[in-house]
């Protein structure tokens, strides 16, 4: 049942030399996705034909700006402000920019890197102590 | 059940409701379950309407809304909170977003449960809420008419 | 010139079921900008996937949107069991497919209704209703729920239908197609809704794809665009034509959604001839660890689902691209220029749906 999908991994200023070619090709735009990582931000911009998906990812520090393509896909604009409002990202020149007010959200940029907790993956057993049935021992008497 | 004097209407806001009660409150007024036969009509316009029927927990763009609905709505005005969500939150009560429900914004007084909540609750709340439409009217009758607020 | 006024539209109105609130600019009676406003409904549903494992989240993604509420589960289900490697029976498969299915026609009766209603025609918007019923009661019979129905869970379904309760299902859309033909009569022969919707709201081919339309919409403009043709779940097995027109007006967006409604009917009658016995589920073990995007082609459209793990329990990130998201820039460009009093038409037979758009 799975459909292959390839993620090419592009710099920042590819972006929009890219998004344009496609454009050239047939290619639709189907979406930008964004996931908080550690200490950056993982753009993937996806594009379609014919039931073919392509996929590109940018990873972008916090204070980093990227080039709108709104210009080249004019149906990118509501996922760049999306991406504004909600991860705090600084896109430059959206065709309508809406400046923050698109969600207007209780706490601001909810997805940013400080407001989203990282789930911590689990971390191989440490290799069980001899001492242990006398450590639980001790705990059993403490309590 | 006693019988009304009065037709009341029903005024529908989804306050960040999935859709769910949504779709439920329209069927329970259609013809299989039919909330019309007691005489009840859904309205778009607040100044008609006597009940509000409230989906959906609220938010900090839609409590406006609702707040504004609510104040066009003449007296004496019965809000049903319809829904688990407009109730307490349900699943999304800790997101980010969720005030919780709607009484913490409007003073709520029937609440129907249920995610998603079923016709047959939804036209038993109404009637509950019809009920306490009557007795703010005989209240209103005994105590005269409050003065307007300012 | 003529002066221009702005007039707002929403977010409580009496057409939409949902919130959405539109700031049109109108010179007399004609729209020449809309400027959309949403986050009426935003819960942030998203950042739960903090709070709840990728086993509970299921329930989440079932409230995404009530309409389509089992395609969202399913959706999720897809891409967190493509990242794990998980098999899913063919029989959980079939049943998801049959379900999907279901979910379809009773989300289109629903438009076909509140589209009625829209242009005034209040006895078809009751009977259109009406005929919901049935759809509603298969539902219930066969997982408990009318609108959120929970069926689906990662590694299989949650219920199996057996074999008496198949053939009633068949027997019982069979009892409903002449019904829903009488129906469809209306919408496409009543001079009175022809005369309302033919040539209203016009999108060519090209403005389709190149704003990113999908579902019925695109397929109205003669877009040849569906995502069933991927061969996600039991469709692979199944004999899926996607329902195309070209008129592109909202006239030929009715048609497509009645159109699918009856291939609808077919192919649940279909999968029920074909679906092999077997589990219902396997066991799943372990955690995602690694990223998928499902796409799944929902009432109004391409979905996509993408899940991104790191090996907890709990998913890293996970978002929905819903396919009114999508076609906000189309309903854009076909406001502009159209009746103020077509708006209310114009925007139904988008057939929006703001809780999943918002999430």
């Amino acid at each position: 049942m799975s459909e292959p999908q390839h993620i090419t991994l592009i710099d920042k200023d590819q972006l929009v030399g890219i998004s344009a070619e496609l454009f050239a090709e047939g290619y639709r735009f189907v979406q930008v996705g964004c996931a908080t990582l550690e200490n950056s931000y993982e753009l993937t911009y996806c594009y379609d034909k014919a039931y073919h998906l392509r996929n590109f990812r940018i990873t972008l520090l916090p204070d980093e700006e990227i080039p709108s393509i709104s210009v080249i896909y004019p149906n990118a604009f509501l996922y760049e402000n999306e991406l504004h409002d909600l991860f705090g990202l600084n896109v430059r020149n959206i065709s309508i920019d809406y400046n923050g007010t698109l969600y207007r959200t209780a706490i601001k940029t909810p997805f940013s890197i400080e407001n989203v907790k990282q789930p911590v993956p689990p971390q191989p057993k440490p290799e069980v102590v001899k001492e242990h049935p006398e450590s639980v021992k001790e705990k059993t008497e403490e309590l | 059940m006693g019988w009304f004097k009065r037709s009341p209407w029903v005024l529908h806001y989804n306050a960040t409701s999935c859709n769910g009660c949504d779709i439920e409150v329209i069927v329970s007024l259609t013809p299989l379950y039919d909330l019309e036969r007691f005489g009840i009509i859904n309205t778009g316009n607040p100044k008609h309407a006597d009940i509000l029927a409230v989906t959906g927990s609220v938010n900090e763009k839609s409590r406006q809304v609702l707040l504004n609905l609510y104040e066009q709505m003449p007296n004496p005005k019965v809000v049903v909170a319809v829904g688990l969500c407009a109730t307490s939150g349900c699943v999304f009560q800790d997101c980010y977003n969720v005030l919780g429900g709607v009484d913490k914004v409007l003073p709520v007084d029937v609440y129907v449960p249920g995610c998603a909540a079923r016709p047959e609750s939804i036209i038993d709340g109404i009637l509950k809420a019809c009920e306490i439409l009557e007795e703010k009217y005989s209240q209103r009758k005994k105590t005269g008419y409050p003065a307007a607020k300012e | 010139m003529a002066q221009k006024n702005t007039i707002p539209f929403g977010p409580q109105h009496p057409v939409l079921p949902e919130p959405i609130h539109f700031d049109l600019v109108t010179e007399d009676e004609r729209v020449v900008d809309a400027i959309p406003s949403i986050s009426y409904v935003h819960r942030g549903l998203e950042s739960l996937v903090e709070k709840r494992d990728f086993i509970d989240f299921v329930h989440v993604a079932d409230r995404i949107c009530g309409l389509c509420s089992f395609m969202h589960s399913m959706g999720y289900c897809q891409a967190v069991e493509e990242i794990m490697g998980v098999e899913v029976p063919l029989r959980a498969q079939f049943l998801r497919t049959i379900w999907a299915e279901l979910s379809r026609i009773h989300s289109h009766i629903f438009w076909l209704g509140v589209a009625a209603d829209a242009f005034g025609f209040e006895s078809l918007f009751m009977q259109a209703l009406r005929l919901r019923e049935p759809v509603l009661d298969i539902f219930e019979e066969t997982t408990g729920g009318r609108v959120i129905l929970g069926a689906s869970k990662v590694g299989g379904v949650r219920r199996d239908i057996d074999a008496d309760s198949l053939s009633g299902i068949s027997k019982r859309l069979a009892h409903l197609r002449p019904q829903l033909e009488e129906l469809s009569n209306v919408f496409i022969n009543d001079y009175s809704v022809k005369h309302r919707l033919s040539g209203v709201g016009y999108l060519s081919k090209e403005d389709a794809y190149t704003l990113g339309c999908v579902g019925p919409m695109a397929r109205a403009s003669g877009l040849d665009m569906d995502m069933r043709a991927i061969g996600y779940s039991a469709y692979k097995y199944l004999d899926v034509q996607p329902m195309i027109e070209t008129d592109g007006d909202c006239y030929a967006r009715c048609l497509v959604r009645i159109r699918e409604n009856f291939h609808s009917i077919d192919l649940i009658r279909e999968a029920i001839g074909k679906i092999p016995e077997g589990p219902i589920e396997v066991k799943v073990k372990g955690a995602p660890n690694g990223e998928y995007m499902s796409r799944i082609e929902q009432p109004r459209g391409e979905v996509i689902h993408y899940a991104k793990g790191n090996g907890s329990r709990f998913l890293q990130r996970f978002r929905v691209r819903v396919p009114t998201f999508s076609n906000i820039p189309a309903m854009i460009k076909i406001l502009k220029g159209s009746e103020i009093a077509d708006v209310p038409n114009i925007i139904l037979t988008l057939d929006p749906c703001i809780s999943c758009t918002e999430r």
